[in-house]
């Protein structure tokens, strides 16, 4: 890994469902004082991520983007881990996969949903109170409602329609010309906040789009109409789950102020600031079901691959 | 007596112009003129006008002679000198009929839209089942593929009607479905297969949908889609049926529905 | 938990959720299985161990056309599905 940096925060430049790499380590800790020590791998469309767990505790992080297959790329994030802290699989407890890639980690004991992992993730991130999870991703997009242990209680998903994915979002990149990262701070700058486009669909709202600047629109204001489009269709998919305070974001919608913002309006409700990089959620709700199940069963041997 | 019907859809406009004749007591329609118009820049009420205008001179005819001017199609409230306006479904049911008045379930797939419709015989829609705001019920799913394989929506039917595969697509969206064809082309599927497993899918979604009004013989297909053989062999499959009736105008057939409902509501 | 199944497009909203609390100890034998025409539902063990019923990966990305044949245009009043489910945890968006 070429990317280090010293603390666990979310990257300051907004980069849009294209993943900054990064790698981190608690240097205040050391692993090998540690009784239980689980690991998380989260293969996305994406991106993938590996997280250690020492003791119940976030310990270290890699993620990048997702290569060809899976397998690789669940075995690549692990050697970044292995690279900084000087880890290696003899030393790990328990793996857990997770992720649309899940059951192709060849060196996990065990796959659980990413829908149960970023309940865990987000209940260690954000705290007890954290109750509804945003999580929009490259491909999809799933909103979880969980108790204060994490436990999922309401969750939905929709992986069939790219309204409401980055994927949406990418399309009006292109067909604007303007780098996706730029998207959310130019959705501010309009002299007036538009209507959101009308249609859902993203192959109509593109049609529309193209009519609104026909119609004299500013690209900023078809984008800002664009955003809220996008914000009104992902509230509408939290309010089947039913929304309550403690608003926790991941995925790469979180890094897109001109989506989040207007969210949290149509809410009223703002999300919750995390110190840790939310789009390692995932990743590390496994290492810590990992952890879980070490208590519960021992540590298990590991698996070669 | 003269009546225009003016089909307002989403890309085109197409203007009918029909005559009524009594023939010994017995009513009868002719098509005095007809056209199909892209308008461009020009807006709704404007291509209207000018489409009119059009089909009016390709008749001989001029506006004085036009007792009423239905409109029907998804932007039928902008054409502000129509009489009335009248939905899809009345129109294409009542267009359907002047062909084939044995018509019992209508197949509408154009660009933007795939309905069924279930109609009694005397041209009156009863039942209706759609899906117009997701693209990949409709026709643009298939012309968004065949871009992706650099060919015509002609060529795109054509090409499907070689292959004898049925190679399943996951993708149920169109965007997604993009990436999954050009994965295909860099598997090196062939074009003919990909162009069918393309209007199968197309084919399988209208075919549910009609499902929910039932599906009685006579079916006829109207819509842009008529054009493109691939997507008929595709349909006709997916339904299981022998034959699909085919309008040999099948773009006017809202527009002549429409200028239809005028002429009757005269009496 | 309520697992929704399903998606929203440009179209619409469709959903069948399933209410695993009632599914734990089915009291109807398990009907859903057998109950819809598609074969929709399968047993699985979910994340927290216990044994539920889900909807089958290939029709979650196109419930609108798969339950078209059960919900015809002209109205219908139950559904095999919710009907063979007696404790009531299978409910529909749409
Ligand atoms: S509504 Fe549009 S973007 Fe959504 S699934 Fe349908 S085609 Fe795709
Ligand atoms: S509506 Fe019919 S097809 Fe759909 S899940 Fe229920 S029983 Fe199955």
């Amino acid at each position: 890994m070429s990317q280090t940096s010293t603390a666990p925060t979310a990257e300051a430049k907004p980069e849009f469902w294209r993943w900054q790499e990064n790698c981190w380590a608690d240097e205040t800790k050391d692993w090998k004082s540690a009784k239980a020590i689980t690991v998380g791998i989260d293969v996305g469309s994406v991106s993938s991520q590996c997280v250690v767990v020492a003791d119940g505790e976030l310990y270290a992080y890699n993620s990048m983007r997702t290569g060809n297959n899976s397998p690789d790329s669940a075995k690549n994030a692990f050697k970044g881990v292995t690279e900084k802290t000087g880890l290696t699989l003899n030393d790990v407890h328990m793996v857990v996969g997770t992720g649309y890639g899940r059951v192709n980690v060849p060196f996990s004991h065990k796959a659980i949903t990413e829908i149960a992992c970023h309940a865990r993730g987000a209940n260690y991130m954000g705290g007890n109170g954290v109750r509804t999870i945003l999580d929009m991703g490259g491909q999809d997009c799933k909103a979880i409602h969980c108790d204060e242990k994490g436990k999922v209680t309401n969750f939905l998903m929709n992986d069939k329609c790219a309204a409401g994915t980055g994927r949406g979002m990418e399309v009006i990149s292109d067909l604007m010309q303007i780098p996706i990262a730029e998207l959310g701070p130019r959705s501010f700058e309009v002299d007036q906040e538009p209507d959101a486009v009308s249609s859902v669909c993203v192959v109509f709202a593109k049609s529309e789009a193209l009519a609104l600047l026909k119609a004299g629109y500013t690209k900023n204001k078809v984008i800002a109409a664009y955003c809220q489009a996008m914000a009104e269709r992902v509230v509408s998919l939290l309010e089947r789950i039913g929304v309550e305070e403690g608003f926790f974001i991941t995925g790469g919608i979180a890094k897109n102020p001109g989506v989040v913002k207007r969210i949290e309006k149509l809410l009223g409700i703002k999300a919750m600031d995390t110190k840790i990089d939310s789009q390692i959620a995932g990743a590390l709700g496994a290492a810590l079901f990992a952890n879980t199940l070490v208590q519960k069963q021992g540590p298990q041997a590991p698996i070669a691959c | 007596m003269i009546t225009a019907g003016i089909d307002m859809g989403s890309r085109t406009v197409k203007v009918v112009l029909v005559e009524e004749e009594n023939a010994g007591g017995k009513l009868n329609y002719v098509v005095k003129g007809k056209h199909l118009m892209f308008p461009g820049d020009l807006d709704g009420d404007a291509a209207a006008d000018k489409a009119f205008d059009e089909a009016l001179s390709s008749a001989g005819l001029d506006r004085a002679k036009v007792s009423a001017v239905f409109a029907t199609g998804a932007g039928r409230k902008m054409v502000n000198f129509a009489t009335d306006s009248v939905t899809e479904m009345s129109a294409g049911a009542k267009g359907v009929s002047w062909f084939f008045p044995t018509a019992r379930t209508i197949v509408d797939v154009g660009a933007e839209e795939g309905r069924g419709i279930k109609t009694d015989g005397t041209g009156k829609a009863t039942d209706f089942a759609g899906n117009e705001k997701c693209a990949a019920g409709a026709g643009s799913f298939a012309e968004a593929m065949s871009r992706a394989l650099q060919l015509s929506l002609k060529e795109f039917g054509d090409a499907s009607l070689r292959s004898d595969k049925s190679i399943p697509m996951n993708a149920q969206c169109t965007v997604f479905a993009e990436s999954e064809v050009v994965s295909l082309i860099h598997s090196s599927t062939p074009k003919e297969d990909i162009a069918k497993a393309v209007l199968d899918a197309v084919a399988s979604r209208v075919c549910a949908m009609v499902r929910r009004v039932g599906i009685d013989n006579d079916v006829v297909l109207i819509g842009g889609m008529v054009h493109n053989a691939g997507f008929v062999s595709s349909l006709k499959a997916a339904m299981d049926l022998q034959e699909v009736k085919l309008p040999d105008m099948p773009e006017f057939v809202s527009a002549l529905g429409c200028a239809l409902l005028a002429a009757e509501r005269q009496h | 938990m309520i697992a929704n199944y399903g998606y929203k497009d440009g179209s619409g909203e469709y959903y069948i959720s399933i209410d695993t609390d009632k599914c734990i100890n089915c009291e109807a034998g398990r009907a859903c299985l057998t109950g819809c025409p598609k074969g929709m539902f399968e047993t699985m063990t979910d994340d927290y161990d216990d044994e539920v019923v889900q909807i089958k990966q290939n029709f979650r990305r196109s419930l609108a056309y798969d339950c078209a044949g059960c919900k015809p245009a002209g109205g219908y009043t139950s559904l095999p599905c919710t009907t063979a489910c007696t404790p009531g945890a299978v409910k529909h968006s749409w």
